[in-house]
């Protein structure tokens, strides 16, 4: 049975460049909401001023049929200059900043001074009952931070989501 | 400012003098339309010149699918001119049939001013954000400097790669305002360059499979059709060489001749016996402009379980879509079958043509079962009759014919039973299945071929769906036959309430329905009916003699049902025959009447 073959999931991280254009994300958004493709994380902006270029990156999941038709699909896009998987294409940096807010006295706040040193987190903001820490790192690293800051005080999250490039000197040209 | 320099480049004209420039310069020579306040200015501008014909239709779907119909029937873009608001939207189902079908169309749809987007202005819309998962791609002009280049570019965008329906939004202003006209650029696109040549070592691979395969079938679509006719006759030819038996999708009809011994007829959940069952039992497909769309593959873990499968397809999402391939070969279908005749001529290796002719007798002994005859008895006129004898005496008399459709049984036994020999002659609502396409389609067609038989093959249900386009006929005295099998039903629907839901008809019933001889009469037409088989012919012949549109309500069978069937969730060797015809199942199962 072909279809039952291909159930196994598997995470995608997806470079797209394209061109810096008014509708160019409703246009990726509603591919993946119209097809029922997961997106996990999309961040979005220009990366070449002259050229007119943006570049997109989407971490989603999928059988590997499916990943291969958001691959396609994507570059029949007319604004979509090219697509790559990073995950399959090679080794690659996949990395995340988040801004993280805590609030609290005493002991608590010493603590979470504590953490945040170890995890190389910054301290951006501070007041006598709150700190903002900026922490950059892949996305599990986040993770477990904001998991101990929760008993401590921690009062918001805003983080970027996942932008992402492969290693070594190889280039994504449009 | 010192004044404009003029020159042939860059010209400097009103919005709507741009936009007609821009349709001329690609060859436009007929617009479909309906005027509104948004688009007065191009209306004036049309007014005001001679080389673009307007065709004034009575509703913005019927623009779309007589653009639909223009461009099918000639290979060229079709091209649509609405307004802001409703215009636009009314226009949206012709847009998704022509994404669906692959037909390249190009709609311009007037828009509020630039400054009024987002006021919820009087027939304000947002066009290109109900549009943009309706088209192949669209555009909101806001920089009139950017307009001359964007209609080139629309036209770039709407009949390369796999076609599809653009939409160019233009706002009151732009076409008010005054720009630079410039010719279409001779650069390639900066980001959108579709692959057509194929890849040789994925045709020496496919040529490979073909050359080593005992039971071979090539499956063509509405690809073949979209590449032009030259890939049609390449099919002809590879099919010819290689021996191989042919089916077609219904979009492919005509791509392939009907009358050719090598072609099995259409596959799919209304295809042939022995189309399907060599699709079944094949050990290697080449599927070529087709997508394997669920109507033709039925149950996807029993499609041809046995066989290595090759598809063509000018679109890479549409390979491995549906189902995995051993050998994908993205380019133009022409370019394909050419390169595919020239490297099985230089392709040592021979054929099997002992194991070929074994399987030409299976397939022979699948054709035995004769899974389209029916019985005309009695004075009740039998549907598939009725189009058989339009086939036939279409075909005595020689005359070029074009073939629309509706949606439902009518357009099955359509396909069953009106033999195409030529591509671009058949156009028929595929993939999205719109009710209401077949007689603007027809409208577009008979633009494109004054001279050409028309006919839309309908229901009478479904040509209700755009009545109103009876007053375009006369208008610009189109002579389209509308040919109307009247079986009193939603016929489709009440088969699958019969086969899947106990025989409760819920609401498939065509009650009060209009006189059509009447009805033709008001829109200074010709009305016929017909209720006796008897006088069938002769009504058919007094139909296409008599010189201006007309329609022919021909009472067929009330109860007749549309068989061969796989029905939803089936596998190809899991079809129901016609009642009495031996080597089909029954049955649907629970799982399949989920499906559509
Ligand atoms: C716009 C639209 N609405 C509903 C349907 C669903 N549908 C498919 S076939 C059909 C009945 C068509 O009846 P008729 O035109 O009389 O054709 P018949 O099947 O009787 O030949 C309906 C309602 C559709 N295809 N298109
Ligand atoms: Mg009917």
């Amino acid at each position: 049975m072909p279809d039952s073959l291909e159930t196994t999931l598997r995470n995608a991280t997806i470079a797209v460049l394209v061109e810096n254009e008014a509708g160019i994300l409703a246009r990726v958004v509603g591919l993946f909401s119209g097809r029922g493709y997961n997106i996990e994380s999309l961040t979005v902006a220009p990366v070449d001023a002259d050229r007119r270029l943006s570049r997109i990156t989407i971490v989603t999941s999928g059988t590997d049929m499916v990943i291969e038709q958001i691959k396609a699909q994507l570059d029949r896009l007319v604004p979509v200059h090219k697509v790559s998987d990073l995950t399959l294409e090679g080794p690659h940096i996949a990395r995340e900043l988040a801004l993280i807010k805590v609030v609290g006295k005493g002991e608590a706040r010493m603590e979470a001074l504590r953490l945040a040193d170890a995890f190389r987190a910054r301290v951006v903001d501070a007041t006598i009952e709150s700190f903002v820490f900026e922490m950059t790192g892949a996305g599990e690293k986040l993770d477990a931070f904001i998991a101990l800051m929760r008993p401590i005080g921690l009062a918001e999250v805003s983080r970027t989501g996942v932008v992402a490039i492969a290693r070594g000197p190889g280039g994504f040209e449009a | 400012m010192s004044a404009t320099l003029q020159t042939a480049e860059t010209r400097t004209m009103t919005g709507a003098e741009i936009v007609l420039q821009a349709l001329k310069d690609n060859g436009v020579e007929v617009i479909f339309g309906y005027p509104g306040g948004a688009v007065l200015p191009l209306y004036d501008a049309l007014f005001q010149q001679n080389a673009i014909r307007h065709i004034l239709v009575r509703h913005e779907q019927a623009a779309v699918h007589a653009a639909e119909g223009y461009a099918r029937s000639t290979g060229k873009v079709g091209v649509v001119l609405v307004t802001s608001g409703p215009g636009a939207t009314n226009a949206v189902t012709g847009l998704v049939d022509a994404l669906m079908d692959s037909i390249p169309v190009i709609c311009l749809t007037g828009q509020v001013p630039t400054h009024l987007i987002g006021n919820d202005a009087f027939q304000e819309a947002d066009t290109t954000g109900i549009t943009r998962p309706a088209t192949k791609h669209n555009y909101l002009v806001k920089d009139i400097r950017k307009l001359a280049g964007t209609v080139h570019e629309a036209f770039y965008v709407a009949k390369s790669g796999r076609p599809g329906p653009v939409v160019i939004d233009l706002p009151k202003d732009i076409l008010i305002g005054k720009g630079p006209y410039s010719e279409a650029p001779q650069a390639p696109h900066r980001s959108y360059r579709p692959q057509t040549e194929p890849d040789m070592a994925s045709i020496r691979a496919a040529v490979r499979l073909l050359k080593g395969a005992r039971r071979p079938i090539v499956y063509a679509g509405g690809g073949v059709i979209n590449a032009g006719p030259e890939a049609s006759r390449l099919l002809n030819e590879f099919v010819h060489m290689t021996r191989m038996p042919c089916t077609n999708t219904l979009m492919g009809l005509g791509a392939f001749p009907a009358e050719d011994p090598q072609f099995l007829g259409m596959l799919g959940m209304h295809g042939t016996y022995e189309a399907n069952l060599a699709m079944h039992g094949c050990d290697v497909m080449l599927n070529i402009g087709a997508r394997f769309d669920d109507r033709v593959t039925g149950r996807l873990n029993a499609f041809s379980p046995n066989s290595k499968k090759i598809h063509a397809d000018i679109d890479p999402s549409s390979i491995n879509k549906n189902v995995k391939v051993d050998v994908a070969i993205v380019g133009d279908a022409g370019a394909v079958l050419k390169a595919l005749i020239e490297c099985w001529q230089a392709d040592e290796q021979p054929q099997d043509r002992a194991a070929i002719a074994e399987w030409w007798r299976a397939i022979d002994g699948w054709r035995g079962t004769g899974c389209l005859q029916y019985r005309q008895e009695g004075s009740i006129i039998k549907p598939q009759h009725a189009v058989k004898r339009l086939y036939e005496i279409t075909r005595e008399m020689g005359r070029e014919t074009f073939i629309t459709t509706e949606v439902g049984q009518h357009q099955m036994w359509a396909a069953q039973y009106f033999g195409f020999q030529k591509p671009n002659r058949w156009m028929t609502s595929g993939g999205l299945g719109t009710m209401g396409y077949g007689l603007p389609a027809a409208m577009g067609v008979q633009i494109a071929h004054p001279d050409a038989l028309v006919i839309d093959i309908a229901g009478e249900a479904s040509i209700l769906m755009n009545i109103q386009e009876m007053g375009t006929l006369a208008q610009y005295r189109l002579p389209v036959k509308v040919f109307i099998l009247n079986n009193e039903y939603m016929g489709m629907v009440r088969q699958w309430q019969e086969l899947l839901h106990g025989s409760r008809y819920s609401e498939s019933y065509s009650e009060a329905l209009p006189d059509f001889v009447r009805l033709a009469e008001a829109f200074h037409a010709r009305g016929m009916r017909v209720t006796e088989a008897s006088q069938l012919d002769d009504a058919i012949r007094e139909m296409i003699a008599h010189p201006g549109p007309v329609i022919a309500d021909i009472a067929v069978a009330k109860d007749e049902n549309c068989f061969p069937m796989i029905p939803s969730g089936a596998a190809h060797n899991e079809m129901i025959l016609a009642p009495g015809q031996k080597g089909g199942v029954t049955g649907v199962t629970d799982e399949g009447k989920v499906l559509v």
